[in-house]
């Protein structure tokens, strides 16, 4: 992981006071609520339904064992006892009080943590897939370019009020879990033909109002020259972008109205100036980034040890390693994701005493790393098979270990009407009334893959338009209905859901699902997942289904 | 200008004056800032005092170039503080345009976009008339670094890090 020196810790101690007077300042009248409102969402803290909530920054979702206890501490001592881990693979907390988020903010630098820019309109919380660097699958672990990314973004003083907020997300595997086709940025990292590393970027990709996938402005750029390619981008989007209407004001809409070839040529006259400039990376500078992100202590294991093959003899056992463990690049080792989607919790939460046991369980079985997941699960990344077994009994004592990771109960669900004032409709209950429709392990895994993902109103926090199954809150005279899309999916294939038709009143959500469900087993074809199902018989099936009368 | 900081002290009897609009009328002996328009329209006139160009954000600075050897002060007009197109357009000039002289934010210019705004080249902010530059003169010290290369520091911070280990 990477280090803070005396500078990083300076930097966010800076911080820290800054928003300690400018806290104070708002609390003395000096000054107004809309001068504050942009420097409080830029340190991560909104004014919500009940009270404030603060976003605290997990940049690229990795973190330790230390840090997570720090989280537990602040959610006892600030906050009612537990967080909400986000899609951003950010905790939110939902009730610290205004005068002493300053004291918080001030806790976490002391464990290199930061609440920076999670929100607000400027460069967020840069996202990768969780499982870099111990992936089976992986070609180029990214995440040297993540923390120069962080570094780079970190109170970057030319774009701290840009028209929109701007995600970044890198991914460096095969199987792109990073959802970078639906970012303001999404950066592949590739090897050409020559074997070099670089990035594809991609522009312009987001969900809200106006899905849009991103799309490639550049096929491969020299690693060299990523943060003055960066600076290009963002310069063309901080002079160009739309700041008269909220809604048309992210870079989605600047590249659809320049078109994407005039936004990239736009993008290239600007970086041919700052091309080959000072902040040109040097192999040394990523040499001395990467240097953070080296193995741990592995040890050489043979593969599938008697002590771990032998257990899944235990039905449930076997259940939890097929759904919950990935696939380690090195023998003997899996990773784990803790399932943060228990039915009757909202997806995501975590109480502080979970948060313990997970910084417990990294520093026994792991090297005290903690990923999270932007599907809001937790991972330990180095866990060795011979241990899964123990591993899965904590598991289950916590309550971590509901083996449905990626199965249509884990649903990626925002915090919806129950917390956050934009909502058109509360997204938790009816998450909850999803997963005991589909509480028969049997029948869930007979399903099988399936992303179902929920937002509580359009600004898709809950990223709904790319679930295979999407489920976004509207408001219908001051009625919450929910609208129902399918074929949506993240990744290498990245599409946006199709609406099926009329939204449907709360208590019908759930049938509605079986329905679906019940037509795609009749209809899949050797071993088809739903989406494909969904991709080769399309909408129609589903849309006679759902809405036929009933006799 | 009242109000005004300069050279990180602030500042009291400054000559120049804002002249907002094409309307606004103004004396031959004044030092003037003026629109963009009507520097162009004056700048080959006789005119005793100084002249002086602001552009609001929308503008382009590369009209400036060909002007910039004989501007004493260029004015960046933040309409609301909010609006951070004027950061890149000081880039620009100091950047790209080598442009040296004095380098003012005018508009709605409060103490915590200061530090920023000192990074990426000004020297110089009118503080919006309700508030009190003394108190604002504090917000330009809120950090003692930066990650970024930019007019303040054109070295980004990777590089000196990394220089001193390799050193
Ligand atoms: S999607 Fe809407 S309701 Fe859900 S968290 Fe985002 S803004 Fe709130």
């Amino acid at each position: 992981m990477y280090k803070y020196d005396e500078v990083d810790f300076r930097l966010v101690r800076e911080r820290v006071e800054q928003f300690r007077s400018q806290t104070q300042r708002y609390l003395a009248g000096e000054l107004s609520e809309e001068e504050f409102r942009p420097l409080r969402l830029m340190n991560g803290l909104y004014i919500q339904r009940h009270a404030p909530m603060l976003r605290v920054a997990i940049p690229y979702g990795h973190f330790s064992s230390l840090q997570m206890r720090k989280l537990a501490h602040i959610a006892r001592t600030y906050d009612r006892g537990y967080g909400h881990f986000t899609t951003r693979q950010n905790i939110q907390f939902n009730w610290p009080e205004l005068a002493r988020v300053p004291d918080i903010l001030a806790e976490l630098a002391d464990v290199e943590m930061h609440a920076i820019q999670t929100s607000g309109n400027c460069v967020r919380n840069t996202t990768t897939d969780a499982f870099a660097g111990v992936a089976a699958d992986e070609l180029i672990d990214g995440r040297a370019y993540c923390e120069i990314i962080r570094q780079w973004s970190t109170l970057h003083p030319e774009f701290a009020y840009l028209p929109r907020k701007f995600k970044i997300a890198v991914s460096g595997s095969t199987d792109d879990r990073a959802a970078t086709q639906v970012h303001d940025i999404g950066l592949h990292v590739v090897r050409n033909d020559a074997g070099e590393v670089g990035f594809r970027v991609l522009v312009g990709g987001g969900l809200g109002r106006t899905p849009i996938v991103g799309k490639v402005v550049r096929e491969f750029l020299p690693p060299q020259h990523l943060l003055t390619y960066l600076d290009a981008v963002l310069r063309v989007y901080n002079r160009y972008g739309r700041r008269d209407n909220k809604y048309k004001a992210r870079i989605k809409i600047l590249v659809q109205a320049m078109t994407v070839e005039a936004f990239a040529a736009k993008v290239e006259d600007e970086w041919l100036h700052l091309k080959d400039g000072p902040s040109t990376l040097s192999d040394a500078d990523v040499a001395y980034y990467a240097s953070f992100f080296t193995d741990p202590a592995y040890e050489t294991l043979a593969a599938n040890p008697a002590g771990f093959t032998d257990k899944l003899a235990e039905p449930a056992f076997a259940r939890w390693v097929e759904r919950n463990t990935r696939a380690h690049k090195r023998a003997g080792y899996r990773s784990v994701v803790l399932s943060l989607k228990k039915t009757g919790v909202p997806p995501g939460d975590i109480t502080a005493d979970q948060m313990d046991a997970v910084a417990d369980m990294a520093d026994r079985f792991g090297f005290g790393e903690i990923r999270s997941a932007h599907e809001q699960n937790l991972i330990l990344p180095d866990v060795k098979e011979s241990e899964l077994y123990t591993v899965w009994q904590l598991a289950r004592e916590h309550g971590f270990a509901t083996p449905n990771i990626g199965l249509l109960t884990d649903i990626i669900c925002c915090p919806g009407g129950d917390f956050c004032d934009l909502a058109n409709a509360r997204s938790i209950p009816v998450a909850e009334a999803i997963q005991r429709k589909f509480d028969d392990l049997d029948y869930l895994f007979d399903l099988g893959d399936i992303d179902c993902n929920f937002s509580g109103c359009m600004n898709a926090c809950g990223h709904h338009h790319i679930g295979n199954i999407g489920i976004l809150g509207v408001d219908k005279n001051g009625q919450e209905w929910y609208q129902i899309t399918l074929g949506g999916s993240q990744g290498n294939y990245t599409a946006i859901g199709k609406v099926i038709g009329p939204s449907f009143a709360q208590a019908d959500v759930p049938a509605a699902f079986e329905k679906i469900m019940t037509l795609y087993v009749e209809q899949r074809q050797d071993g088809e997942h739903f989406i494909e199902t969904v991709r080769r018989i399309g909408l129609d099936p589903f849309k006679e289904r759902v809405y036929a009368k009933s006799h | 200008m009242q109000n005004l900081i300069k050279n990180r002290a602030v500042v009291n009897g400054d000559s120049w004056r804002l002249v907002r609009s094409a309307d606004e009328e103004f004396s031959i002996k004044e030092d003037v800032i003026l629109p963009l328009a009507v520097y162009l329209e004056c700048k080959d006139k006789p005119h005793e005092g100084r002249l002086a160009v602001w552009l609001a954000p929308e503008q382009d600075v590369a009209e400036l170039q060909p002007h910039l050897a004989g501007l004493p002060l260029v004015a960046i007009d933040f309409p609301a503080f909010s609006d951070g197109r004027g950061y890149s357009h000081a880039r620009l000039l100091r950047e790209r345009h080598a442009y040296q002289g004095e380098l003012r934010a005018i508009g709605d210019v409060l103490r915590d976009q200061l530090s920023y705004m000192a990074q990426v080249g000004f020297d110089a902010f009118v503080i919006r008339a309700d508030r009190d530059a003394a108190n604002a003169l504090a917000g330009l010290d809120d950090f003692s670094e930066q990650y970024q290369a930019t007019v303040l520091q054109p070295v980004p911070l990777l590089r000196r890090r990394v220089s001193l280990i390799v050193a």
